[in-house]
């Protein structure tokens, strides 16, 4: 069913997944940080620029491709797989579709090509599912525009080089009052105010962002002024496959240590394996696992054959999260006490793919996406 | 048939919540970065009678009963399910001592371990046997000295912390009749412990590994009779499962407190969280399952007040569906945080991860499943 690319990138993403992010997933999780070399080996592989055309410095892969390295990368570690999946959508998609030919030369280029990481500065505190609620300001100042206002949960902003930033630039036209602008994390007031305290995904770094009257020149600007929330909805189809491609490589990564410890631990004089019920209970893991994982190379596939697939993004990444907590925390049930220490990998891939559930959409938005889809 | 509590009941509920929200909710986050809980708030909560809620007055034991061991676990948990599981547990020790050690042995132990000045920890698993408790193979021997014993403990809540451990170690044959309940005290020559467990949830309490090189321990100090081990630690373990349960609920209960607050703060698109029906269903389903829980576990309990013949059967029932049902709960109020539940300001996460291993310890819940079917079968014929 995988072309040669198909298989060999896949195969790229699950070598490099289980020797150099698997053995280092805990180690990495304690520093709050993932390696600047892990960075920078993700970037000569051209995992950061997955999508993007060669020319463009990316590896001109398609979404199928795309998919099956996110979840290769996410069986090594669900925290680096969020980092990769953010930059290449939204972050590089908005640059591949929107940006100018020479914002494309300054921006996309360099990114494509792994020199920084990007971060999708949209959400603020009060308007998380609600995106059309921004406060977050750009006013018109000579010819330019002063940035003022916060930012919530925004991934990789410790480590990142530059951001796509929604702010409102005229505040009397609603959702067709926003613009997408590309900062750099550097610019003079683009300040990291908090970098949070969560339940999983630690190496991942995610960011209170303030803007302290922060400068930018309509060169910034992404886009035309008022195309912001249009940008913001276009990218989160790819995100979601994204999502819901790490979803699937955590649960298999949970799944793979439940069997093995299954097959090799024994109670009652036989491995547990023989017991009925885990059995079936590992064969109902597999199952869901599986129909997720079509879920999401079916959406991958319609994405690459140009077709509209918001729905189908949307419905594999409620299915494909809700399941993979599911499989993680049944193969916590399956290891028993041990499933629950640190010295195994399952109570952490648990942790991590919690938020699945909830960034890029929480499974209610996405469920809002699928029944306004029936609504015609 | 009467559903309510009564006035001292409903006292005792509101004693030990209010003792959880004034001395422990506010310290919980810190006592899990610390992974450790102040001994001077376990002597607190012995002065409250907290430390031997079903043990005879006689020794300093608080002399209440099953069900009400449950309204002060659950209570206690309302603040922190890590602590209030933790005192639970000394609790199953210490109730062991009073129904099964000599008189002695109870005057000379008990009187501490109700006031919590001395603190008791349950000693069954071991590191390959688990579920299969009755295959452990910690060996006590009979010396002129005193018994020796040889051996691993595993997971054990209180490993390095406490005071004294109730070991259960093999004295004699294969299978659960060789079994023997041994006291060991923390000074015993040849007892270590291994390095404080890194875990999911339940950080506050410190876990560890007990080992035994040649421990020596004096003859006095076997609890009961030789080779009644296995039983007392299962007869331990019915109470020790309601405990385990009404812990859960109470940290599903704060959840689910939480979300309520929240939901009526929180706006999106213009109304607040309160306002969507598919959210008010789900709070409408929490409470319910929530409310089924309760009374399920009280009933328990209650079986277990009157000596039911099928009390353990009830109790393991009880302790499977608590505890998937208050996680559950636990988890639908994180999701209902959305990206706020997952931080850990607003400390819901960590209720969904301690809550976790309540599915886990006390026995499995699939454990629980097998006493279930068993009984079951064993009823049939």
């Amino acid at each position: 069913m995988l072309t040669d690319e198909q298989r060999l990138i896949r195969d790229t993403a699950r070598e490099f997944a289980r020797r150099r992010l698997a053995p280092g997933a805990r180690a990495r999780e304690r520093a709050g940080l993932i390696e600047p070399e892990i960075r920078a080996e993700l970037g000569e592989l051209g995992f950061l620029g997955m999508t993007i055309d060669p020319e463009m410095g990316g590896a001109g892969a398609d979404y199928v491709s795309y998919a099956l390295a996110l979840m290769e990368l996410a069986w090594g570690d669900g925290a680096v797989s969020t980092m990769v999946s953010v930059h290449n959508a939204p972050y590089l998609a908005i640059l591949d579709r929107y940006a100018s030919p020479e914002q494309k030369r300054r921006w996309l280029e360099p990114a494509a090509r792994g020199e920084w990481i990007g971060c999708f500065a949209l959400t603020e505190a009060h308007a998380g599912s609600d995106a059309g609620a921004l406060r977050t300001r750009a006013e018109r100042r000579g010819n330019g525009y002063v940035i003022n206002g916060a930012k919530q949960f925004i991934s990789s902003a410790r480590i990142g080089g530059a951001t796509i930033l929604f702010a409102v630039t005229d505040p009397a036209a609603g959702k067709k009052g926003i613009s997408a602008f590309h900062v750099m994390n550097d610019a003079p007031g683009f300040v990291v105010a908090k970098v949070e305290e969560k339940m999983g995904q630690k190496a991942s770094d995610t960011c209170a962002l303030a803007f302290d009257d922060m400068e930018a020149t309509p060169d910034h600007l992404i886009g035309a002024e008022g195309q912001g929330y249009a940008i913001a909805l276009s990218s989160l189809e790819t995100g979601r496959i994204g999502i819901a491609a790490q979803s699937v490589g955590m649960a298999q990564a949970a799944f793979d240590h439940a069997l093995a410890y299954a097959r090799e631990r024994e109670a009652f004089g036989r491995p547990i394996f023989e017991h009925q019920a885990v059995q079936f209970r590992l064969a109902d893991m597999e199952t869901q696992i599986e129909a997720a994982r079509q879920l999401v190379l079916n959406a991958a596939r319609m994405k690459d054959a140009g077709l509209p697939c918001l729905r189908e993004a949307a419905m594999a990444k409620l299915f494909a999260s809700q399941m993979a907590e599911r499989v993680c925390s049944d193969a916590i049930q399956t290891l028993g006490g041990y499933g629950y220490l640190a010295d195994h990998p399952v109570e952490k891939i648990y942790r991590d793919v919690r938020v699945c559930q909830i960034y890029e959409g929480t499974s209610d938005i996405q469920k809002l996406i699928i029944a306004r889809q029936m609504a015609g | 048939m009467d559903f309510a509590l009564s006035d001292e009941q409903q006292a005792i509920f509101d004693m030990a919540r209010e003792f959880g929200a004034e001395r422990i909710a506010p310290h919980a986050a810190e006592w899990e970065r610390q992974g450790t809980i102040p001994r001077e708030l376990l002597r607190e909560a012995g002065r409250l009678g907290f430390g031997g809620v079903y043990v005879s007055e006689d020794v300093g034991g608080t002399g209440l009963g099953r069900l009400d061991a449950t309204l002060i676990f659950e209570a206690l948990a309302m603040a922190c399910p890590s602590v209030a599981s933790f005192i639970s547990i000394h609790n199953m020790c210490a109730r062991m001592i009073d129904a099964y050690a000599s008189d002695e042995m109870r005057r000379k132990w008990l009187p501490g371990i109700c006031a919590l000045e001395t603190v008791a920890s349950y000693c069954l698993t071991e590191p390959g046997s688990g579920s299969d408790a009755a295959a452990l193979r910690t060996r006590a021997e009979r010396t002129p000295e005193g018994w020796k014993l040889n051996g691993t403990k595993a997971f054990i809540s209180g490993g390095g912390y406490s005071d004294v451990y109730l070991v259960m170690s093999r004295t004699g044959e294969e299978g659960p009749r060789g079994i023997s309940c041994i006291l060991v005290p923390s000074d015993a020559p040849g007892l270590s412990f291994g390095a404080q467990e890194r875990k999911m949830g339940w950080k506050a309490q410190p876990t560890a590994q007990v080992q035994m090189d040649d421990c020596l321990v004096p003859a006095e100090n076997l609890l009961g009779e030789e080779g009644k081990g296995f039983k007392y630690a299962m007869a331990g373990l019915d109470g020790g499962r309601l405990n385990i349960a009404a812990a859960a609920l109470g940290g599903a209960q704060a959840c689910l407190d939480k979300a309520l607050a929240y939901m009526g703060e929180r706006k999106a698109f213009g109304r607040t969280l309160d306002q969507f029906q598919a959210l008010q269903f789900r709070l409408a389903d929490m409470e319910t399952e929530l409310q089924a829980a309760r009374v399920f576990l009280r009933q328990a309990a209650w079986k277990l007040d009157q000596g039911a013949p099928d009390a353990t059967r009830h109790c393991a029932m009880a302790k499977r569906f608590v505890t998937d049902v208050a996680f559950r709960v636990a988890n639908e109020a994180l999701q209902l945080h959305g990206g706020y539940g997952y931080l850990e300001d607003y400390g819901i996460e960590k209720i969904v991860r301690d809550l976790r291993v309540h599915q886990i310890l006390e026995g499995t819940n699939e454990i629980m499943r097998v006493i279930v079917a068993r009984a079951l079968l064993a009823e049939r014929g």
